[in-house]
């Protein structure tokens, strides 16, 4: 169930990831391998664990027993610089409202060591894949949360990072801006060769081809493409196969 | 994909910090005010009240307005590291610090960056102040404008670095309200921004005890000190001691394995 490939070799791989908040246990010997130029969805109901596991692997929190190897480096051994080919959307917004997109984004290029020529025409450019040219220099407070969210992707994508972590980043979006963002993520994964690891609860997120790992009280309960995890459990549709995998969730 | 560069992560920071700060104009104003209505309002009231002797580093007697200038220039820094504060507390609620602390560069200079970012707007009110005084008539040495700047940067840090502590530690924005009462205030008042510690010791031994080696006296008496090109070694050593002190501590907190334990993660 939690069989890892080599973690020199996997964008990103987790071993054996255990964390506590105090005396209740929200991960449990979790451990996953991302390959590259694939969506691999982190499906689990709210609670699962999914925001813990994404604050160690962003180094917001310490591991207290397992390890992370980001692109073949371990996180704790290298430390912060481990983090380099990390791009990273949060669930929660983090855009500075007060500035404008251009600023925020000029913000984020300078903290990773982009000059202003580069960060300007990388900036044009992913703001331009998400239909946000002409919104750079208005302030953030004024962007919708659609638009809000466009902006934090496209921020996460300037620095062409190897791995790109999504956590629930459809939140609060309406259908259709949804669908898009999805189509949108899954094609970058193929086209520029990112490992994408996408947290959500939301089953219609997951796309046929996606490897889908579904994480239920902090422990890793099934694996596996969308079709695998139908035969596994006998569901007709992924909905139901989540509901077998995650019976206590779903009745609460 | 770039590699990190503390040099354009440290300009990221400042840039940021200013722009924060040229965008809320009425926090530059209210940064001058509150100096200004002491040194016209309350000074012109207690310089009949309290005489002064004459104490190092000054020469001469002086007028009030003079002996507070220093104490003025302490109460911009540490407003100004409390607003830092508060402004990081704000970007932990509003999640905008995590882009911060993912940054693939060590935690302690992300910290020192911000930190001196926002010395850096301090030391710009803290100047304006000087020339307003200067305008008002104060008797304020030019010479000593130059040698004031490491000072001020100095005292600037200390008091940041502890700004930075109580960011590490304040869960929420509405408990900052304590901090005025518990830091803000006894800092200043128990220290010798407006009274030296000769005239707190015939109120009360303690008090003046207190007054002495409170950290924020001792960044005040290295800024009066530099005003008259003068360097107060004591002074020095405490302010960059307990300044040191406030980061190490900060740092700390801010540790990725100490985080949860807080109840946050950024």
């Amino acid at each position: 169930m939690t069989q890892t490939s080599d973690p020199a070799t996997m964008a990103l791989a987790v071993q054996d990831l255990t964390f506590h908040y105090g005396r209740r246990k929200a991960l449990d010997a979790v451990s996953l391998a991302i390959p590259a130029g694939r969506t691999t969805i982190l499906l689990g109901p709210n609670g699962a664990g999914k925001s813990t596991l994404f604050s160690l692997i962003s180094g917001l929190f310490a591991p207290q027993a397992g390890r992370i190897a980001i692109a073949g480096r371990d996180l704790v051994r290298t430390g912060a610089a481990a983090l380099a080919p990390l791009g990273i959307v949060f669930q929660a917004q983090t855009l500075d409202l007060d500035l404008t997109v251009q600023q925020n984004l000029r913000y984020f290029c300078a903290l990773r060591g982009m000059a202003r020529r580069e960060a300007d025409a990388r900036i044009a450019e992913e703001l331009d894949q998400f239909s946000m040219g002409d919104r750079l220099t208005d302030k953030v407070r004024s962007l919708n949360g659609g638009h809000r969210r466009r902006v934090e992707i496209a921020r996460a994508l300037l620095h062409r990072p190897a791995i790109l972590l999504l956590d629930e980043p459809t939140v609060g979006l309406d259908i259709p801006t949804r669908r898009d963002l999805i189509a949108r993520l899954h094609e970058r994964a193929r086209t520029d060769n990112v490992a994408l690891l996408w947290a959500t609860h939301l089953i219609d997120e997951v796309d046929a081809d996606d490897h889908v790992i579904v994480l239920h009280k902090g422990a890793i309960v099934a694996e596996g493409q969308p079709a695998a995890l139908l035969d596994k459990t006998g569901a007709d549709d992924l909905g139901g196969a989540f509901a077998v995998l995650t019976p206590e969730a779903r009745a609460a | 994909m770039n590699g990190p560069s503390p040099l354009r992560a440290f300009g990221g920071i400042a840039r940021r910090e200013l722009l924060r700060f040229l965008n809320q104009r009425e926090r530059f104003f209210a940064a001058l005010v509150r100096p200004l209505v002491w040194l016209i309002v309350f000074a012109a009231g207690f310089r009949a009240a309290l005489g002064l002797s004459i104490i190092p580093p000054y020469q001469t007697y002086i007028t009030y307005e003079v002996y507070i200038i220093p104490g003025l220039l302490g109460m911009i820094q540490l407003f100004n590291g409390m607003q830092s504060s508060l402004s990081m507390v704000y970007d932990q609620e509003m999640g905008s610090m995590r882009v911060l602390l993912t940054t693939p560069l060590p935690r302690w200079f992300l910290l020192l960056s911000k930190l001196m970012a926002g010395v850096t707007v301090s030391i710009v009110q803290a100047y304006a102040f000087l020339v307003i005084a200067i305008l008002f008539g104060i008797d304020i040495p030019v010479p000593g404008l130059l040698p004031v700047l490491p000072a001020l940067i100095l005292a600037g840090l200390m008091v940041g670095a502890l700004g930075l502590l109580l960011a590490s530690v304040i869960k929420q924005l509405e408990n900052f309200a304590g901090v005025m009462n518990f830091v803000i205030f006894p800092m200043f008042f128990l220290s010798t921004a407006l009274y030296p510690v000769w005239k707190m010791q015939e109120a009360s031994a303690v008090l003046a005890a207190i007054c002495e080696w409170n950290p924020f006296s001792q960044g005040i008496e290295l800024i009066r000190f530099a005003l008259y090109g003068q360097v107060n070694w004591l002074a020095l050593a405490m302010t960059a001691g307990s300044g040191l002190v406030f980061f190490l501590a900060a740092s700390w907190a801010f540790d990725p394995s100490r985080r949860f334990r807080a109840g946050r993660t950024a």
